[in-house]
């Protein structure tokens, strides 16, 4: 497997410039003969999917929900960074990229980063354009607030619902398109398999999730833009569809998976109240401005919070990182909430959680301003816990968000399959070791609206054109393997759940691979997810028929997915032997609990070459160069 | 807890459809009312039948997937609140439940408690869009927008395009759905130079699909998990009025709201 990163070469600022100009082009009357495949509809896939249309190419799109406006991007909630400096507090192009990638730790490409940053820009422009109604001040500015750990306020947003209002903006760029013809939308439908016919994606094979028909479809390139796997571990932030299968098929078709085992974790979500929990709320970090996080000093005070007073309170960020204090990173905040709870010092049920304080805010700006900020944040807390934030404080616990890794992708956002792009969170680019706050729609925009659109053009351009008919002989070989998965999974009969499985193999992933990682936990998955994989091919009970609307299928065809891919991910974490960012191994920390890095060895991308179900893949890595900062040692103290 | 459920079971389209009877059994009031169909569903597939068939996928009452009659009430008993989102503390230990799809001509069952909302995109896509494509934008503070416009855009755009608006109007009217977006755009001056157009567009396309006409009864008002307010509804007779007295001359001509 050969991973050339096709970075372009020239000083920092001017990379992208020149390889736009550089890059070769398609032809107005050209564009019609070329046929793209976008699978996924959220930001990524919705704005490319539109942007491809207005050029001219033929669009096909698909997703598994009944409308490309449901795609999981519509839940964030907090904003969308970009480098605009409209606040005149020092932000530039320059601050943002050094900003994401200390961030991401030095795991992440300089060139890809900066581009990102230099983009952003042109983002918050578009989408005022669309209409998004981005949220302003009485002078009718773009207001901006600071996120996640940032020291200048580039946050854009739309009250909680960023990405609600970002989505609607793409999914109605999107719908102007579909409905002028010019793109096919194929909603419920989930994709199966990747088609690769000598080395070049050529199609793909998916499932009608209403009436179970299995098709092929043929096309001269295929976007994924099918998300993350957070779902991994069962209990999520994210919606409950979001799965790993359309990445981890075209894995095992060839696509290098890079960095898997760099997964996110939210300080700030609301805890499990039980086993019936099918999934994990997030309150968004913006909360963090003004609320503070702390637990009882004495472990196992079962007092009510408002009952113990200052002085047996240990607000622990504030103590550990006065600078940043309760706005400390995401991998920080997170592990500083796992520490204090497994010293028997956490709060609530099961005594995973700590507390998120209002009452010196309230104190100090009063009730209505509070509310104003964030009332439908606490009226979603009360109508989960049914308890009242402001009058006592609230209970979070870290949960897991986002995930960094994703299949490899070069400078233009290509895969090693020629012809397969892949964009948004699906893909491993921009983030490193750990991503930013208000990062991840900035990357699914940039990608969809202002990279791809380029570099599939110069594929296009240099690409031998041959249109593969779906009768070729590996459409069909791809289609009876799906057909013949399905059959084998609705024949087995046997007594547990797909649920269950997905349940029990989260619980394993959370608990060796999640928050922190060590050689014993990790090697525990190893040998234990092979099991549960065994017993599920012999033992998961799949009611109904392949022929209609089958939701209990669907689930385990993707729990299926997830237990294979589980391996991967725990495998990445043992081979990377280091602490970076959010992928925390016990053995390597300095005595205050910092993640210790180790640029000597480990300074590159693990890319994982699929060698078959329950062999040990092949890692390539793909080193990384920094010419233009200097990785140091991450300090929020 | 333990309830008495009553839910509607179509296998198809084509199928006729009854209210079956299931018992759920241990519910704790901590779960949310689609957690408490999980439990019945996981019961129901270790008994090798097939599991209740409904749409969700956030279950943090942002995507709009859900969409439930409960006990005759679109997304049940709590205000601005969708099923995703609705507690079983809110519910009696014993109670019956009664559980249908949204019910309307123009939403047909494809299975259970899943409807086909089909119509809506395609509402969309008849005018729901400002026409710019990729690239070319001008900066985004070019031009202000007064605070006031942003917010009354905003409450409007929050539509989650769940149907609930439909399920709860007795003329199954997407009136409420189609004001919220026509409302959003016309409060917006990126909005304004399509602005007839797309009050036209998106009025016929509603009735194209079967949906019934506003006759300001306000069910939608009540049942919509967003809280739209029924004067989107006043700003779409308004514009509307003026595509049609117009005969679709220039959007900007009553930039008034804009
Ligand atoms: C609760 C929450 C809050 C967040 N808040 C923020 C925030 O404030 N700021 C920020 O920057 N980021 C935030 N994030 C992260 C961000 O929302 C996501 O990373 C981003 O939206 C991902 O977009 P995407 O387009 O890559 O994929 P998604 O939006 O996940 O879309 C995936 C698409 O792929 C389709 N799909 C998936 N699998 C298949 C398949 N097999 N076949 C067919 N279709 C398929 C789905 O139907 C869907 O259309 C948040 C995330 C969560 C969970
Ligand atoms: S499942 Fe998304 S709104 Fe209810």
């Amino acid at each position: 497997m050969k991973l050339d990163p096709k970075i372009p070469g020239g000083p920092l600022e001017q990379k992208w410039e020149r390889h736009k100009l550089e890059m070769s082009l398609v032809s107005p009357a050209n564009k019609r003969k070329f046929k793209v495949l976008v699978v996924g509809t959220g930001l990524a896939g919705s704005s490319a999917a539109a942007t491809l249309a207005e050029l001219g190419y033929q669009v096909e799109v698909f997703c598994y929900q009944d409308s490309p406006r449901r795609a999981h991007s519509i839940a964030a909630q907090g904003g969308i960074n970009a480098a605009k400096n409209y606040q005149n507090d020092g932000d530039s192009v320059m601050r943002l990229f050094k900003d994401t990638i200390k961030g991401g730790d030095f795991r992440s490409r300089e060139a890809n980063v900066y581009r990102l940053a230099e983009v952003s820009r042109n983002i918050i422009d578009q989408c005022v354009a669309q209409g998004v109604p981005f949220a302003r001040e009485y002078g009718g500015q773009l207001d901006n607030r600071s996120f996640g750990g940032a020291q200048v306020s580039r946050t854009f947003y739309c009250r909680g619902q960023t990405g609600q209002q970002l989505l609607l903006g793409a999914y109605q760029a999107l719908s102007r398109q579909i409905g002028a013809g010019r793109v096919k939308m194929h909603p419920r439908t989930e994709m199966l398999d990747l088609v690769v016919i000598d080395g070049r994606a050529r199609g793909i094979v998916t499932r009608c999730l209403q009436t179970g028909k299995i098709e092929s479809h043929s096309a001269d390139a295929v976007v994924l833009a099918t998300g993350g796997y957070s779902n991994a571990f069962f209990l999520s932030t994210n919606a409950i569809g979001c799965n790993v299968t359309a990445t981890y098929r075209a894995y095992k078709r060839g696509a290098a998976f890079a960095n898997p085992c760099f997964t996110q974790i939210h300080p700030t979500c609301i805890p499990v109240s039980g086993d019936h929990q099918s999934k994990l709320t997030l309150m968004s970090e913006s909360l963090r401005n003004d609320g503070r996080i702390w637990v009882p000093k004495k472990p196992g005070d079962k007092r009510h919070p408002n009952s113990i007073p200052e002085s047996e309170r240990d607000y622990y960020l504030e103590r550990k990182y006065p600078s940043y204090g309760n706005l400390a990173p995401r991998d920080i905040s997170s592990r500083a909430a796992k520490e204090v709870c497994d010293e028997g010092r956490g709060v609530g049920p099961g005594g995973r959680g700590v507390y998120l304080d209002f009452a010196d805010a309230i104190k100090r700006v009063g009730r209505v301003t509070i509310e104003s900020k964030y009332g439908n944040l606490f009226d979603m807390y009360e109508r989960i816990t049914g308890e009242n934030a402001y009058e006592q404080p609230m209970r979070i616990y870290p949960a897991l968000h986002y995930t960094m890794g994703g299949l490899w992708v070069d400078y233009n956002l290509m895969s090693n399959i020629e012809g397969l792009f892949v964009i948004g969170e699906a893909n491993f680019s921009d983030h490193g070791a750990n991503r930013l706050g208000a990062s991840a729609l900035m990357q699914g925009l940039a990608d969809g609206y202002f990279i791809l659109p380029y570099t599939i053009g110069h594929f296009f351009a240099n690409a031998k054109k041959e249109v593969i008919s779906t009768d070729h002989a590996e459409f069909k070989r791809c289609e009876a393997e799906v057909h013949e998965r399905i059959r084998k999974l609705l024949s087995i009969k046997g007594r547990k759940t797909a649920i269950e499985f997905h349940r029990e193999a989260g619980k394993l992933l959370w608990d060796n691979a999640g928050m922190s990682r060590s050689e014993r936990s990790l090697k525990e998955v190893l040998k234990r997810l092979p099991e549960l994989r065994e017993e599920f091919w012999r033992n998961v009970n799949v009611p109904g028929t392949d022929a209609d609307l089958n939701q209990a299928l669907e689930r385990a065809n993707r729990v299926a997915d997830f237990l294979e891919f589980g391996e991967l991910l725990a495998y990445d974490a043992l081979t990377r032997d280091e602490s970076c960012g959010a992928h925390f191994r016990v053995e390597h920390q300095y005595p205050d609990g910092e993640a210790k890095r180790n640029d000597a060895d480990y300074l590159y991308v693990s890319a994982f070459e699929f060698t078959g179900v329950g062999n040990t893949p092949i890692l390539h890595k793909e080193p990384l160069k920094y010419e233009f900062v200097t990785p140091t040692v991450r300090s929020y103290k | 807890m333990n309830l008495t459920l009553h839910v509607w079971r179509q296998k198809s389209r084509t199928d006729e459809g009854r209210m079956e009877t299931y018992l759920a059994k241990n519910i704790s009031p901590d779960m949310s009312f689609l957690e408490m169909l999980d439990v019945v569903n996981e019961d129901l597939i270790k008994h090798n039948k097939e599991p209740i068939a409904f749409d969700h996928d956030c279950r943090e009452g942002i995507c709009g997937s859900c969409g439930l009659m409960i006990n005759g009430v679109a997304h049940g008993p709590e205000k601005a609140t969708t099923a995703c989102q609705l507690h079983m503390r809110h519910f009696e230990d014993g109670a019956h439940i009664y559980i249908e799809p949204w019910r309307a001509a123009a939403f047909p069952v494809i299975r259970d408690l899943i409807v086909d909302r089909s119509a809506f995109d395609r509402i969309i896509q008849a005018g729901g869009y400002i026409s710019v494509n990729t690239g070319g934008a001008p900066d985004g503070n070019a031009i202000p927008i007064p605070k006031e416009n942003a917010e009354t855009a905003m409450d409007a755009a929050a539509c989650i395009g769940c149907g609930a608006c439909v399920a709860a109007c007795p003329n199954a009217s997407a009136m409420l759905f189609l004001s919220a977006k026509v409302t959003h755009l016309a409060n917006l001056p990126q909005g304004q130079p399509e602005r007839v157009q797309r009050v036209k567009k998106m009025v016929e396309q509603h009735d194209r699909e079967g949906f019934g006409h506003c006759t300001n009864i306000y069910e939608c008002e009540a049942a919509c998990p967003k809280e739209i307010p029924a004067t989107t509804i006043t700003q779409l007779n308004r514009d509307y009025l003026l595509a049609i007295t117009a005969g679709g001359g220039p959007g900007a001509r009553k930039g008034g709201a804009g």
